[in-house]
């Protein structure tokens, strides 16, 4: 079995609210995986219970053969399991430059070489060392991105989670980021698990995805099926038709004035 | 149609440190009673567009135009008093994101009663049931309850349900949407578009949809204006989409991945920089 990460019924309890009920989901090594659904569906909290950030009381998660406890994680885990948060105005720190935001997990690692991993790592997501010594306020939300990619691949992860990476960017840059994630993706061989409420986004980045409400895994399929529209859930189904941006033919069914 | 705005000649500008940044550069359309979408990326001068229209601009920047006409009242020399009963009277605006828009301090009803009092000479008792009418008809279901509800206590789709109702209780005739469903979830987005359009149809208002997102604008609008860097690049009606004739505009309509069609890689904008000349 290669299964990348493997979650069994996991549950994520806050106070009574389950988060997360009893969600399962496998992601081979090497595949891409995406999760749908909307706001409180409970899929961004999947995620960050894989990276020990969210209080798990039930059900186990295994990455790459290796049972992981409820919230601790070790060293080594971030090692070869990395994160990209949604809002890059909010997750880069705003008083270190670019070259301290990407030596710090360099630091943190023990790595060596930093210097030519820091330029290699910038070249990578397409900015160039002409960046190293900017602010993130002296960035565009884009290159913000960029960055935060560059600074979850530069210990060299085997698996990504990717929280919503392009929803806080302009249509015509997320196209941009999506093709330097693909690319890094193809070059690394790395395992995706990208969360998006945008199924446009999910069937062009990820062969297989879940789709999320209220804490439960409603049905799972392949984007192939999706595109098809060989869906058996209504709930996915209104997700195509909300993803499609259809708005005059929503309201003529409505009578309108 | 009769021509309810006219912008002609629109600069905006902001002096900083480090020189002055001309954030819309000479911006011309007009407005009857229609729907107008205006598109561009971060930056390209679409949201300033609309606070100038709205007197929202800050007091540190510079705007001229040659003609900023509303009805026959010409804006940029209106004094402060004619400019304040237009705004929020005649002119309204729905802002981006109901977590921060609104009041937090202030339940709904109370908000929605604020600006039709401040307009209009009415009693508590009929204001408040005219605010109780308006979030019915932003499709709230138990409207009496959610008049007394805080911002936090209801959901972003309620939030700017009720952002609607209170921008529209003064019965505006422009009313300027800035990224009016940005922040909220696809499947309500739909819903929320939904009763905007209905009541802007009813109402026989004019609308201008500002949003980065072509496909939803021209499924929105009328007819769409792209703006680039502080100009109007194209101007083009909504069904025609598929004829226009900027690169910029035909990027736009590419970059997005949609279901069932597969690019790899996506093709991205070549910025040319003759499009901000």
């Amino acid at each position: 079995m290669t299964a990348a990460v493997s979650v069994e019924n996991l549950v994520v309890d806050y106070d009574g609210f389950l988060a997360l009920d009893t969600v399962s989901i496998e992601v081979a090594a090497g595949q891409s995986f995406g999760l749908v659904g909307e706001s409180g569906s409970g899929k961004s909290t999947l995620l960050r219970a894989i990276a020990g950030l969210a209080p798990v009381s039930a059900g186990t998660i295994t990455v790459n053969g290796q049972r992981l406890a409820a919230r601790y994680r070790d060293k080594a885990f971030f090692r070869k399991v990395q994160m990209v948060f949604q809002d890059p105005y909010g997750s880069l720190h705003p008083r270190q430059t670019v070259d301290r935001l990407l030596l710090e997990p360099l630091a943190i690692h023990g790595i060596d070489n930093a210097e030519p991993r820091i330029l290699r790592a910038l070249d990578e997501v397409g900015l160039g060392s002409s960046f190293r010594f900017r602010y993130s306020h002296q960035l565009s939300g884009g290159q913000r991105q960029r960055i935060a990619i560059a600074r979850a691949l530069i210990i060299e992860p085997s698996i990504l989670l990717l929280d919503e990476p392009t929803s806080a960017l302009d249509a015509s840059v997320q196209a941009e980021v999506l093709n330097l994630l693909e690319q890094v993706r193809r070059d690394r061989n790395l395992t995706f698990l990208m969360v998006s409420h945008d199924l446009g986004v999910v069937t062009h980045m990820c062969e297989r995805l879940a789709v999320m409400k209220s804490g439960k895994v409603v049905e799972r399929l392949s984007s192939g099926d999706l595109a098809r529209g060989e869906v058996s859930q209504t709930y996915t189904k209104d997700l195509m038709v909300a993803s499609k941006g259809f708005v005059r033919t929503a309201t003529d069914a409505s009578p309108a004035g | 149609m009769t021509t309810m705005l006219t912008v002609d000649d629109l600069r905006v500008s902001f002096p900083t440190r480090t020189g002055v940044i001309e954030a819309v550069r000479g911006v011309s359309f007009t407005l009857g009673r229609e729907r107008l979408g205006i598109v561009g990326e971060s930056g390209s001068g679409k949201s300033q567009t609309g606070r100038a229209i709205m007197g929202l601009t800050p007091a540190h920047a510079q705007i001229t135009a040659r003609s900023l006409n509303f009805d026959g009242i010409e804006l940029l020399t209106a004094t402060p008093k004619l400019r304040r009963s237009l705004r929020g009277n005649r002119i309204a605006m729905i802002l981006q994101d109901p977590k921060y828009s609104l009041n937090p301090v202030m339940s709904i009803g109370r908000q929605i009663v604020e600006t039709l009092r401040t307009h209009e000479k009415v009693s508590s008792g009929e204001a408040r049931d005219r605010a109780i009418a308006m979030l019915e008809a932003v499709q709230i279901r138990d409207a009496a309850r959610v008049f007394d509800l805080y911002p936090h206590e209801v959901s972003g789709g309620m939030g700017q349900r009720a952002m609607i109702a209170m921008m529209l209780i003064a019965g505006p005739e422009l009313l300027i949407a800035d990224e009016p469903t940005s922040a909220l979830d696809v499947t309500v987005q739909l819903e929320v578009l939904g009763i905007l359009d209905r009541l802007v149809a009813d109402r026989g208002m004019g609308l201008i949809f500002i949003s980065h997102d072509l496909r939803l604008v021209s499924s929105f609008c009328d007819r769409v204006i792209v703006m680039y860097a502080g100009r109007v690049v194209e101007e083009i009606a909504a069904s025609d989409l598929s004829n226009a004739k900027h690169p910029y505009t035909q990027g736009l309509l590419n970059c997005m991945p949609s279901i069932g069609t597969s690019r790899h890689p996506l093709p991205v904008l070549d910025r040319k920089p003759e499009w901000a000349l």
